[in-house]
């Protein structure tokens, strides 16, 4: 549609020590009107101390259709865990 | 594609579905699944947005200020709802203009509910009580729908809305608790919220069309009929303690059952109502459409500002 006001992707750190948390998204001229509106709809009840927007075009995601050649190759590496390790009993805490 | 590869992919998203797997927006999906999301979705949106209209005719009489303040977040929650179910409904693909344009040009629906009229400061109170209670009763197994940014959307609905339930109820509790002419409000609101309530859980099973594909795809967990006596069983004690009756001569419990029995729901009026012959569908999207073409300034000054701001940081770059 013709002048469609830009969407934006909204990320919230919930509190110090976590990372910021994909949320919603909503539509805003710019950047600090994005951050108000976040503010306003995304944390009316103190669900956060920071918040991140990021214009929705921006973002590129990998394809679903191709998530099989991106991700089960990772699925055959077991060595890559702890588990893969045949330790004698005795060795505790490794 | 060919016809048996679609098949074929349709069998791996109902086998996904079955499993409780999410679906994502990228994902594949059948054209038909995402037509019934935006359908549902946007409606959802819609009806938090023209449920503001009936509430916000209180704001500036409320009783008091503790009573106002309430109000006021709880209809700024609506507008949070009808925000984040918009988000979740376009990333299948449809514009938020085009759904605003669906709902003011009657296209698109929104609950029934919201087509009757608030009389009386105690149709607040029955409203977050009754109309808010069913809602939750609606939304909670939404929860865990198919369609992961509905589902997500629908949790966050979920924990804003029980403060509605239960500042509705003591609004009603105050009421039934002071004068004679203040209970006989809080009744009258009740006399004339009850039966519109029991219809926003939907038709029956039997006349419900959607019922059956909308279950496979977890876009409903429970039936209409099951929804509806749940609604039925939590409320009536809850009307035994505000002391009110429940406008319905047939409402008796049933020891057998385990439930209560109910008399039968005047389905003509529903189907009135939803098609728009309702006591106040008219002005509902008149308001809604005034407040879209009023506050049409606003996003073009939001507009301009934006671009004259890019401008003024290009010419100083």
């Amino acid at each position: 549609m013709k002048n469609e006001i830009p969407l934006w992707e909204v990320f919230i750190r919930s509190k110090n020590g976590l990372e910021h948390r994909h949320c919603g998204s909503l539509h805003a001229e710019d950047a600090e009107m994005a951050l108000n509106n976040a503010r306003d709809v995304y944390t009316r009840r103190s669900e956060g101390v920071s918040i991140w927007v990021v214009e929705s075009k921006h973002i590129t995601a990998s394809n679903p259709d191709q998530s099989a050649e991106l991700f089960e190759p990772a699925n055959d590496k077991v060595y890559r865990h702890p588990t893969f390790y045949d330790l004698p009993d005795e060795v505790k805490h490794m | 594609m060919s016809e048996a590869e679609i098949k074929n992919l349709e069998e791996q998203f109902e086998a996904k579905i079955a499993a409780d797997e999410k679906i994502e927006p990228k994902d594949w999906m059948p054209e038909k699944y995402r037509k019934t999301h935006i359908r549902q979705i946007s409606q959802h949106a819609h009806s938090e947005i023209v449920g503001m209209l009936p509430e916000g005719n209180w704001i500036t009489r409320a009783p008091s200020l503790r009573r106002k303040v309430a109000l006021l977040a709880k209809v700024q929650d609506e507008a949070g709802h009808g925000l984040y179910l918009y988000s979740a409904c376009e990333t299948l693909g449809i514009s938020r203009e085009q759904m605003y344009e669906d709902l003011h040009s009657g296209k698109a629906k929104y609950s029934s509910i919201f087509n009757y009229p608030t009389l009386t400061w105690a149709d607040i109170g029955a409203i977050g009580w009754l109309v808010d209670g069913a809602a939750i009763i609606n939304q909670v197994p939404l929860c865990n729908t198919s369609f992961g940014p509905y589902a997500r959307a629908m949790v966050r609905v979920c924990k804003e809305e029980s403060f509605h339930q239960r500042q509705g109820y003591e609004i009603m509790l105050s009421l039934c608790n002071g004068t004679e002419e203040q209970k006989q409000m809080a009744q009258d609101a009740l006399d004339r919220w009850w039966w519109p309530s029991l219809m926003m859980l939907g038709p029956t099973d039997a006349a419900s069309t959607h019922t059956e594909q909308s279950m496979k795809w977890k876009l409903k967990r429970k039936t209409n009929d099951e929804l509806r006596q749940q609604f039925v069983d939590q409320t009536v004690p809850q009307a035994d303690i505000l002391g009110l009756t429940i406008p319905d001569p047939e409402l008796k419990w049933n020891e057998e059952t385990g439930h209560y029995d109910f008399g039968e729901i005047d389905w003509d009026e529903f189907w009135q109502v939803v098609k728009g012959h309702g006591p106040m569908n008219k002005k509902r999207l008149e308001d809604r459409k005034n407040a879209w073409e009023n506050g049409a300034w606003v996003r073009e000054a939001a507009t301009a500002y934006a671009r004259k701001q890019n401008d003024r940081k290009s010419k100083s770059a």
